[in-house]
């Protein structure tokens, strides 16, 4: 039987996701894609895959999944998370491992990934990627859509995902140093586009508040509570297109940010746009974590985009052999292919 | 040139908004800037995405620096068609029986028509495409007779069905997934405006032009056992509609 990973439990939401679906916005079509993207690269570039490789998004609380491969290689960036390696589906006990780092698991042996912690959002990548048809250029899971990713889906007991590779490479296993994954003091956001549709104090204010990222949150869009923030002109407005990290504000005055599910289209006031530097960050923001905004102008939020692609160009340099320390290491990493040597522009959608 | 101004949204995108109405002649606008853009090809451009009076450009400022896309869309302003480009006309199947339209006597009674009016009116228009967005391949159609032109329910739907066909001030729609919805249901189409399979499409365009032919519960359902075997093909009917002025 070909190589697969068997999904024996979903956790609360297991979806297969990358870098995005740009360039179908038009047709009503989200870009979807990681809603950390940051973590996804790294994932992918532990286990020697291009960064733009689909993997596993997990949201609060992890699957377990049962290796039929001969044995895969894994990696697991992101949240904190309790993760096991049974020795096989009936086993309670296992090896306790830690995450930021690759792992061989061998056919039979099951990885059970507990509750996470410190954030929303942990990535399994698996090294060749998974065998499943991109549509419209991406294999992101869009769920309302119902299709990319494993049959337009989050992920059911039972689901049975194909792999590229029947075994994993011989090499050593790696881990990721020095990745900053903190939760930002503050999400920089930039004002506007419908910044006439409030006063100058309730858009002060709206930077001064601290919000909460509450129940009803998803991939779609981030809901906030704090302060209401009301509204100059109404709260309708002529549908327009929304960009990633738009923060509207409908009639009760509590504000959504927009991310990676977001509708392209909408028809409520955006008072500000989160800055594409912090979207990633603002991603893994779990439920009940608190939140509070700091303008910037654009040529500021654009001089800290390019840092954070300077940032993820660096990742390969953060990678080192479990076991050995970060100095003269590149060498090595070369001859293993961890890193990739050029970072395609046009897969910087964040 | 049409009076325009950009805004940013964020450090990714802008929009070029050209005013903050419904009106036939912004959508003109809007549409032939994302032509042109989409033409010139720009290094940097990753996509455009045209709404009812403003245009989405989404670009990567690390290749496109923001002051030359402005530069380039000042340019491309300069003579900028004032007229619709020809769309493709459609005929699509509606149908409103009572027993799919569940808001059409509601309807009726809020516009002072009978339900036979309602639906008298509302295919009697060629609406207008302005644009596509909300759900994958959803068509914003207008514009729905000033006499059928209601606000949306005070407690919209947590789910409608594929298909539904509803009217909401001056649109009107085909919601191509099931969703929640605000809007008044008046029948339904066994039209997928949103083809799934391997190699997904949205059937309409913003600036095509489409009619409702209004069919039997019988016929519905035989064209809706056909559309879910795949052999339900719909056509333009003709290439290109001429240009109104």
């Amino acid at each position: 039987m070909s190589a697969a990973l068997r999904i024996l439990a979903p956790g609360l939401l297991t979806t297969v996701q990358d870098l995005g679906r740009p360039g179908y916005q038009s047709l009503g079509i989200p870009v979807s894609g990681g809603l950390d993207p940051v973590s996804l690269r790294a994932a992918n570039a532990l286990v020697g895959n291009n960064q733009d490789a689909g993997a596993l998004e997990v949201a609060y609380v992890g699957p377990t999944i049962a290796v039929e491969a001969d044995d895969v290689r894994l990696s697991f960036v992101g949240a904190q998370a309790a993760i096991d390696i049974l020795p096989d589906a009936a086993a309670t006990t296992g090896e306790r491992i830690a995450t930021m780092r690759s792992i061989r698991v061998r056919r039979g042996e099951v990885i059970r990934i507990g509750s996470l912690s410190g954030g929303a959002v942990l990535y399994v990548a698996v090294e060749g990627g998974f065998d499943i048809p991109p549509v419209l250029g991406s294999v992101s899971t869009y769920l309302r859509g119902g299709f990319g990713g494993w049959q337009g889906r989050a992920l059911v007991a039972g689901d049975r995902l194909p792999l590229r590779r029947s075994a994993a490479s011989a090499r050593d296993e790696c881990r990721i140093e020095g990745l900053d994954l903190r939760a930002p003091a503050r999400v920089r956001a930039i004002a506007g586009p419908q910044k006439d549709y409030f006063s100058e104090n309730e858009i002060a204010s709206f930077f001064a508040g601290q919000y909460t990222v509450c129940a009803g949150s998803d991939r779609m869009g981030m809901r906030l509570q704090g302060r209401r923030v009301d509204h100059a002109r109404g709260y309708n407005i002529t549908s327009d297109g929304i960009a990633a990290g738009s923060i509207q504000v409908p009639g009760n005055g509590q504000p959504i940010i927009l991310l990676a599910d977001r509708q392209t289209t909408g028809g409520y006031p955006k008072i500000a746009t989160v800055i594409s530097a912090d979207l990633p960050a603002l991603g893994r923001l779990p439920m009940g974590a608190t939140i509070a905004f700091e303008q910037v102008t654009v040529e500021a939020a654009q001089a800290l985009r390019r840092d954070l692609f300077a940032e993820i160009e660096r990742i390969g340099e953060k990678i080192v052999p479990i076991g050995h320390a970060a100095t003269d290491m590149a060498p090595m990493l070369l001859d293993h292919n961890l890193i990739s040597g050029v970072v395609d522009a046009h897969n910087w959608t964040l | 040139m049409p009076d325009y101004r950009v805004l940013n949204a964020g450090d990714t995108a802008i929009v070029v908004e050209f005013g903050e109405s419904i009106d036939r002649r912004l959508s003109t606008w809007v549409l032939a800037l994302a032509r042109r853009l989409d033409e010139a090809r720009l290094d940097g451009l990753v996509e455009t995405v045209p709404t009812f009076r403003s245009l989405l450009v989404h670009y990567d400022p690390l290749i496109l620096p923001t002051a030359s896309l402005a530069a380039r869309i000042a340019e491309l302003m300069q003579g900028l068609p004032v007229t619709e480009q020809g769309g493709r006309l459609w005929r699509l199947p509606a149908c409103y029986d009572p027993s799919l339209g569940l808001d059409l006597a509601d309807v009726a009674a809020r516009t002072g028509l009978s339900p036979a009016q309602v639906i008298e009116r509302h295919c009697a228009v060629t609406y207008y495409v302005y644009m596509l967005g909300f759900l994958p391949g959803q068509a914003y159609m207008g514009d729905v007779p000033a006499e059928l032109a209601l606000a949306r329910r005070e407690s919209p739907r947590l789910k409608i069905p594929a298909g539904s066909l509803a009217i909401a001030g001056a649109m009107t729609c085909i919601f191509p997934l099931e969703t929640p919805c605000g809007w008044h249901l008046i029948g339904r189409s066994p039209v997928a405006l949103w083809e799934r399979g391997p190699r997904p499409r949205a059937l309409l365009a913003p600036g095509d032009q489409v009619g409702f032919a209004p069919v039997s519960l019988r016929e519905y359902e035989r064209l809706l056992v056909k559309a879910a075997d795949g052999t339900l093909e719909i056509f333009p009917m003709d290439e290109a509609v001429e240009a109104a002025a």
